[in-house]
């Protein structure tokens, strides 16, 4: 199958990227080329095979529901763009 | 003590414990080399205060009983460091200074070692050149117009250019090995699950794997024995006893099977990768290994599933960069939603856009089945093909990449052809077993060479006995001219 630009602007919408109009030339030539390779898997008969969706020959451990550290506020928000005392701040979401 | 910085982790170390050179010599010795060395661009941020201070505290009350006793270390810049900016080579993370020390760096650091800087790498550890980071492209020592391999590609200059004595990357797809490869280097990518991803800017989790670059094959137990471990932090950490890799080093091969996969043989392969290959086969067959052609049969999907497990893990992972609880944010938009859209195109580059739009594409509505489910079902053949194997050999000898180092800018407009320079490595990832790259030789423009040692999980200790009983007889020395400072 081939990915219009439609499509491109769509599934750049679902990931919160803004695309750049004089960009969605070039970008709908390089994914085409990618999904162009990526869709050699249609060649193989996977009917019967199991998905693999971990490595590992174990299951994920589970932990006590616990808390095991805290009062770091200012650590978590030391970071941020934008803040105030206690929040990180956003763009108004509500009128 | 002028050359120090040449010789190899293990020769540094004997030099410290015997007081030959201090710790502080010896970080102000690399100090110089990297002040020299800016041409290369293998630095993102460089930390050598901290580094002196820790020297110094070193040689007041030296510990000579440690595994990385008084030794600075530059790394990846993937992995957190407190309090020093980590950025993943991202615009969207240039400002990002975490509060917490990841584990691998951590159980670094607990072994006498301390941080010398941050190294270059591409942008979320997504490319195979180090020509995707915001701070620019890395140079090859061996040569200034070619790439040093990606993603850990500042990593492989910064160690071959004797900046660092031995350093650490992570490796998705092959970032540890190809990066080794091109700049004559040791790399290994151990078993999924050995060290710790607690920490490490995340890029695809059922894939990364932390590992060390070193200048030798003892140098690499060195460091693996350093970093892994047990990490309650990381849910798919292994519980097991801890090895002692550098003690058990034994170059006694006789005996061992060791796998040749047809399927490695690629069309428009360079002669010389095969003639290296050849040698490796040799120089193993000499030592009283026993060499056993394979059939790896889905070697070929590897890359094509790749290409849709890791882009659908991305754009997941890459989810949590909005702008709003750390990192860059746009002033550009009227709402939320716009503030997202514009902060994650000005943040992230062009090949994380890329992959972050494949992933979300093939996790979508419609075309989950078609693509996500399909790649794991691959996955799972890809596995199978290394379980059969495994169950005839002791481990699989392979070329590392399809070629040497290329040209700064030859891949950069064909993402696919930028793709296919991993093809020997992506497998690896995908069944989550440990593989060794090691320095073999030169192609006839005088660039280095690699071959790759495969291992069932967990042997780690057996590929290094290998590649250590490989690298003695193999004559490879790596003469680089220092023709940047």
């Amino acid at each position: 199958m081939s990915l219009d630009k439609e499509k491109i602007k769509h599934v750049a919408k679902l990931a919160r990227i803004s695309v750049d109009e004089a960009k969605v030339d070039s970008l709908t030539k390089d994914l085409n080329s990618i999904f162009k390779f990526i869709e050699q898997l249609n060649e193989l008969n996977t009917d019967k095979v199991e998905p693999l969706t971990s490595i590992l020959n174990q299951s994920l451990r589970s932990r006590k529901d616990e808390i095991s550290d805290g009062k770091i506020r200012e650590k978590i928000l030391k970071n941020s763009p934008k803040k105030n005392e206690e929040f990180f701040v956003v763009p108004k979401v509500v009128e | 003590m002028s050359n120090i910085t040449n010789q190899s982790l293990s020769e540094i170390l004997e030099s410290i414990k015997s007081k030959k050179i201090s710790s502080l010599e010896l970080t102000q010795a690399y100090i110089k080399n990297i002040e020299n060395a800016k041409k290369l661009n293998s630095f993102v941020t460089t930390t050598f205060d901290q580094a002196l201070d820790n020297a110094k505290k070193f040689d007041n009350k030296p510990n000579n009983e440690q595994l990385l006793s008084g030794i600075p270390l530059a790394v990846k810049d993937l992995f957190c460091t407190e309090n020093v900016k980590t950025t993943a080579g991202s615009n969207i993370l240039n400002n990002f200074i975490p509060s917490y020390e990841s584990t691998v760096t951590k159980n670094l650091w607990n072994n006498g070692a301390f941080l010398l800087g941050k190294l270059n790498c591409d942008e979320f550890a997504m490319g195979s050149s180090n020509e995707t980071s915001f701070f620019g492209n890395v140079i090859n020592p061996v040569g200034d117009h070619l790439v040093p391999g990606g993603s850990s590609g500042g990593s492989s200059s910064a160690l071959a250019a004797d900046l660092t004595p031995a350093t650490i990357g992570t490796d998705t797809g092959g970032s540890i090995r190809q990066p080794a490869s091109f700049t004559g280097t040791v790399g290994l990518k151990p078993t999924y699950g050995l060290c710790s991803r607690w920490g490490i800017v995340a890029f695809a989790s059922s894939l990364d794997q932390a590992g060390p670059m070193t200048k030798t094959v003892n140098d690499c137990s060195i460091m693996l024995e350093a970093m892994s471990g047990f990490d309650e932090k990381d849910s798919t950490s292994i519980n097991k006893k801890k090895e002692t890799y550098s003690k058990n080093l034994k170059d006694n091969i006789k005996g061992l099977k060791i796998g040749i996969p047809k399927e490695y043989r690629v069309d428009n392969m360079p002669k010389e990768i095969d003639e290296l290959w050849e040698k490796g086969k040799k120089i193993l067959k000499d030592l009283g290994a026993q060499l056993i052609d394979i059939s790896l049969p889905h070697t070929k999907y590897a890359l094509p599933t790749y290409y849709i497990v890791a882009p659908a893990e991305a754009s997941s992972n890459l989810a949590r960069y909005d702008g709003v609880r750390y990192g860059y944010r746009s002033q550009k938009g009227k709402d939320l939603i716009e503030m997202y859209e514009n902060t994650r195109s000005e943040g992230f580059g062009d090949e994380v856009k890329r992959r972050i739009l494949i992933g979300t594409y093939v996790l979508s509505s419609g075309y989950y089945d078609a693509y996500y489910l399909k790649a794991q079902k691959v996955r799972q053949l890809i596995k199978k093909d290394f379980d059969e194997c495994f169950m005839k050999v002791d481990a699989i000898l392979t070329p590392s990449t399809p070629s040497s180092a290329f040209k700064i800018g030859e891949k950069t407009n064909d993402p696919v052809s930028m793709y296919l320079n991993d093809i020997f490595t992506v497998p690896v990832n995908l069944a989550g077993l440990p593989a060794l790259s090691l320095p073999a030789g030169l192609d006839k423009q005088g660039y280095p060479l690699g071959l790759q040692l495969i291992g069932k999980a967990l042997d780690e200790q057996k590929i290094l006995n290998i590649g250590y009983a490989f690298e003695k007889n193999c004559g490879y020395k790596n003469e680089i001219k220092k023709w940047w400072s």
